[in-house]
């Protein structure tokens, strides 16, 4: 007899049996050189490798990946921190491409409102290649700004905006590389953290300049939502355990990060007005160290109920649960789902001043140095409960619906916040099992979590 | 307050101004029932809600009326010793600014030049991008400075005494006022008590909101609905809900925004581009230091000028020192030094901002992003409330009586830790002075801040600043009996931020052996 599909009862992906033995220490390799150090280090009964030796937990960078994935071999155990082809979510031009397929089969199959939830991205064109779509979206629509953004790079770097065509003309010639460098934001400086060390680069790919690379070219968002005058826009962490079935956990912290200027359209050549990566305001004249220009989820989601109301801000937060839902489901059918992998995406989102998120782009490897004692904070507890989902330790049953700071999002389908079976048919009072920007009682809860697995495990034993 | 009948008559008069008799041969107008009609019109129309509002705002802020002999003074403040104490710490700090004034030959007020008026109206919105060289400005005065003055406050006909009896106050203030003890705090802050639902506690994520929250934000909406002041006040002594607090305040404050209010703010704003005052550069210098440093309020910079600087030029809050013991500087003209009829008020609103003034405003930007609004709401909150925690007078809800009031409760229910703080040279009043003088912004979480000052509203006083911090060392008491100088003393309570007011208040007040 055959159990009611019920997502709620679904475990999320942690196989049982004899791959899942306590193991005595764990042996973990990074490169990483900041929070996620003093993570690792501090976890009971993990220990590091260094150079050739085994490991049986790696938080890799790119790079490495690239090189090296397809030709390690990885016992059952073993678990990694990215996917092979992340790329297909996280370089903005593959993004575009998979989100837009994604959209013309909803649109198929399940007609146009249900594809009209797939438009949280800016119309977005590839160049070179769709230069040419481009310019006829561009004379449709004349004097708003565009922005180009390169595809592989992140920081900020190479960003400008841009009104006329004949703007990028010369980029289209070839003497882009020229301009660019002028425009470009001079390399992150040893940046101090709490970890006392230097940040390694967290771009995706090449380490040299170069001369013309992909770019896309996208609408600018004339109208984002001010506070004090700045633009801001939100990071947000989710982690992806598998994608066949997908499995994704949200993380209820995460900050929005001010431009230290404020915002007017009427000078798009200031990077320091639009761009609002800390890696670029940090080189802002403006900038002081002290202030971070950093609000945590809580304060900004506190903000927004004071002036608009505890309705629009549910409408807001589980129209940004859509946009994560949705980007995963768009690439879900092409990254290679080794059951190996794991990745924790930082998510760029911009809000605008109709309260409508935007997507910006996702961050296969976001950044993990900390800015201020509270970023630390918040980047230790993000990266510890990734550990405890992670679970290389074999404590959790595989049913659980919250770890820490993570909500599971999506299992296989949406997950309610009730307990019991979920109302599928859309109406009724489902309520999804995110919590972003609440109150997150992270250490209270691992404790229950850890005591009860405890206890049950001593019960069946 | 006028009468019904004046009303009437004025209403009959602005009618014969207008030269006409002709409203009063109205048919439906009838002389017999006229008066019992306007009451019944103003009901209608809403009208007797807002006077109903305008009295009950006039009651909150003036004092009672006292006997007709008594002088002016006596308004502002009954005591003779309070009164010279305050003269002469108005004196020193004008003497003060005058130096810094003569020192930095910098005039204390002087007319733009065209070019610079048309330069800051055009950065009005971004004045924080301004980056001025002000090294050589340093703040008028500190808190510090301030409770040094209190400290040395004495009443001339009141002997303390060498020999220390059990009724010897231990602390730093040493004038006998009379303070509320827990007993009394307990009569007073009785909405605070443990079984009346909170917001601060009953909210939280553990309480199911069908117990409290819920009716609660129905009953606020109801309150609004009604635009009734003093259901306001009494409501939120409960805590206001997020969605609600800016109406709420606003509507305990007695403000809506009229065109007029624009207008007024407009010619503030005016008043502000035509002339530069040296106290800007005290605001500017006072805002760099503290709200753009902190990590929260650093985003509302740009308001913050906005705000303080037309507030300086604001001659309408003058008003408010006919029940402050304090007293508008008064400045003279270039070369009519003495002269009367040169005096005029500097500031022109007569307030001296110190180190530390602008977290007054900073965390209303939070609630009210309309400049105007802004502005006005926090006059109001200046006039009702700010100016006690600066100014030397036995005003209850007056800082001299706070500090009185939180080293008795110290010391009466807390005497071990009392005594050992003072022992190791860690007076308490030297570690929580700042958080009253600054109604706790800046050392609070903003939320809990607003939680606090909805409190301050509700009951229409400042005592709870005083409960609070003595909650605060009961609550770390622990961590303070092991520690050994005053600087790990402070260290022990440098962090506030994590506090949760309404759950310390509730324990100390209600749940502790007394």
């Amino acid at each position: 007899m055959s159990r009611p599909k019920n997502q709620n009862y679904k475990g999320h992906g942690l196989s049982k049996g004899k791959e899942r033995e306590q193991r005595a220490s764990i042996r973990f390799k990074t490169t990483l050189m900041n929070t996620l150090m003093d993570v690792l280090r501090h976890r009971p009964g993990w220990v590091e490798v260094k150079d050739e030796g085994e490991w049986d937990f790696y938080w890799c960078d790119v790079s490495w990946l690239r090189e090296n994935f397809d030709h390690t071999y990885m016992d059952e155990h073993v678990r990694i921190s990215h996917f092979r082809n992340h790329y297909e979510l996280t370089r903005k031009n593959y993004m575009v491409k998979n989100l837009k397929r994604f959209r013309k089969q909803l649109e198929r199959e399940a007609g146009k409102l249900e594809a009209a939830k797939c438009d949280f991205f800016p119309k977005t064109f590839e160049m070179p290649c769709e230069y040419h779509l481009f310019v006829e979206e561009f004379r449709k629509n004349p004097g708003i700004t565009w922005i180009m953004k390169p595809v592989a790079r992140s920081q900020g770097k190479g960003i400008f905006l841009f009104r006329r065509l004949k703007d990028i003309m010369d980029w289209r010639k070839g003497t882009a590389g020229k301009k660019l460098t002028g425009l470009e934001a001079p390399p992150a400086r040893n940046t101090v953290n709490p970890s006392g060390s230097h940040d390694s680069r967290s771009s995706d790919d090449q380490k040299d300049e170069i001369p013309v690379e992909n770019y896309v070219a996208q609408r600018y968002i004339e109208n984002p939502y001010l506070i004090g005058g700045r633009k801001f826009d939100l990071r947000v962490y989710v982690l992806v355990m598998s994608y066949i079935p997908l499995r994704a956990w949200l993380y209820r912290d995460g900050f929005a990060r001010f431009s230290n200027t404020r915002f007017t359209l009427s000078s798009i050549d200031d990077q320091y007005v639009h761009l609002t990566n800390v890696a670029v305001q940090k080189t802002s004249p403006d900038y002081h160290p002290k202030k971070g220009c950093k609000w945590m989820l809580q304060r900004f989601r506190q903000y927004l109920a004071s002036k608009h109301g505890p309705e629009a801000v549910e409408a807001l937060f589980s129209d940004m649960d859509n946009i994560f839902v949705r980007s995963l489901q768009s690439v879900q059918k092409v990254i290679i789902s080794d059951k190996h992998c794991f990745e924790l995406y930082g998510y760029d989102i911009l809000i605008d001043q109709n309260l409508k998120p935007w997507l910006l782009e996702v961050n296969a490897s976001p950044s993990l140095t900390a800015s201020s004692q509270e970023d630390y904070e918040l980047k230790t507890c993000l990266l510890e409960d990734t550990l405890h989902v992670v679970d290389m330790e074999a404590r959790l049953t595989g049913r659980e619906k919250r770890v820490g700071g993570f909500d599971l999002m999506w299992n296989d389908g949406p997950v309610s916040r009730e307990e019991g079976t979920p109302d599928l048919s859309g109406m009724g009072n489902f309520v999804t099992n995110t919590h972003l920007g609440c109150i997150n009682d992270r250490s209270n809860q691992l404790r229950q979590l850890f005591r009860s697995l405890q206890s049950q495990k001593k019960a069946s034993s | 307050m006028y009468s019904l009948e004046a009303i009437t008559v004025i209403q009959m008069r602005n009618d014969e101004d207008l030269g006409s008799n002709a409203s009063l041969q109205r048919p439906e107008i009838k002389l017999e029932s006229l008066k019992e009609d306007i009451k019944e019109f103003f009901k209608i129309s809403g009208w007797e809600k807002k006077l109903q509002n305008a009295v009950y705002s006039e009651l909150s802020v003036f004092p009672l009326p006292s006997h007709p002999a008594a002088p002016p003074e006596h308004l502002k403040e009954p005591l003779v010793y309070m009164r010279k104490a305050q003269g002469s710490w108005e004196k020193r700090i004008l003497k003060s600014l005058n130096s810094m004034c003569t020192e930095l030959s910098i005039p204390l007020a002087r007319k733009r030049p065209v070019g610079e008026q048309k330069e800051l109206l055009n950065k009005w919105n971004e004045m924080g991008t301004d980056e001025p060289d002000l090294s050589l400005f340093r703040p008028v005065y500190a808190p510090k400075d301030f409770l040094e003055v209190l400290i040395n406050l004495r009443n001339p006909n009141y002997e303390n005494g060498d020999s220390l009896s059990f009724r010897t106050h231990l602390g730093l203030i040493q004038v006998p006022l009379k303070v509320k003890d827990i007993p009394e705090l307990k009569e007073f802050f009785v909405e605070l008590g443990l079984t009346t639902g909170q917001l601060g506690i009953d909210d939280s994520t553990q309480v199911p909101p069908e117990l409290f929250e819920n009716e609660h934000v129905r009953i606020g909406q109801k309150v609004l609905a009604e635009q009734d002041s003093a259901a306001a006040q009494q409501y939120i002594r409960q805590g206001s809900p997020t969605a609600l607090r800016a109406e709420l305040w606003a509507l305990i404050l007695n403000i809506s925004s009229q065109p007029e209010d624009i207008l007024y703010y407009e010619q503030l704003k005016t008043n502000v581009i035509q002339h530069d005052l040296l106290v800007d550069s005290l605001i500017y210098k006072d805002v760099k230091l503290t709200a753009s440093n902190d990590d929260y309020y650093f985003v509302f910079e740009d308001y913050l000028y906005q705000v303080l600087l037309c507030f300086s030029r604001d001659t309408s809050v003058l008003g408010h020192f006919a029940y402050n013991s304090a007293s508008p500087p008064k400045s003279y003209i270039r070369g009519k030094l003495g002269l009367e009829e040169y005096a005029v008020f500097y500031p022109p609103n007569g307030v001296i901002p110190f180190h530390g003034f602008s977290m007054y405003v900073a965390p209303l930007c939070f609630l009210y992003h309309e400049p105007s609004k802004l502005y006005q709401i926090f006059r109001e909150m200046y006039v009702r409330f700010f100016f006690r925690l600066h100014s030397i007078s036995s005003h209850p809800s007056g800082i001299v009586s706070l500090c009185l009031l939180f080293e008795t409760l110290l010391q009466t229910y807390l005497p071990q830790l009392f005594y050992h703080l003072r022992e190791i040279g860690a007076q308490p009043l030297r570690i929580s002075f700042k958080w009253m003088v600054r109604a706790f912004s800046g050392y609070l979480a903003t939320d809990q801040l607003l939680l606090l000052w909805d409190r301050i509203l509700g009951y229409n006083s400042l005592e709870i600043l005083a409960v609070l911090a003595a909650a605060v060392f009961a609550f770390r008491a622990v961590n303070l009996m092991e520690v050994t100088s005053l600087a790990a003393a402070e260290a022990v309570l440098a962090d506030l931020s994590t506090l949760k007011v309404m759950p310390l208040l509730q324990i100390f007040l209600f749940a502790t052996v007394t």
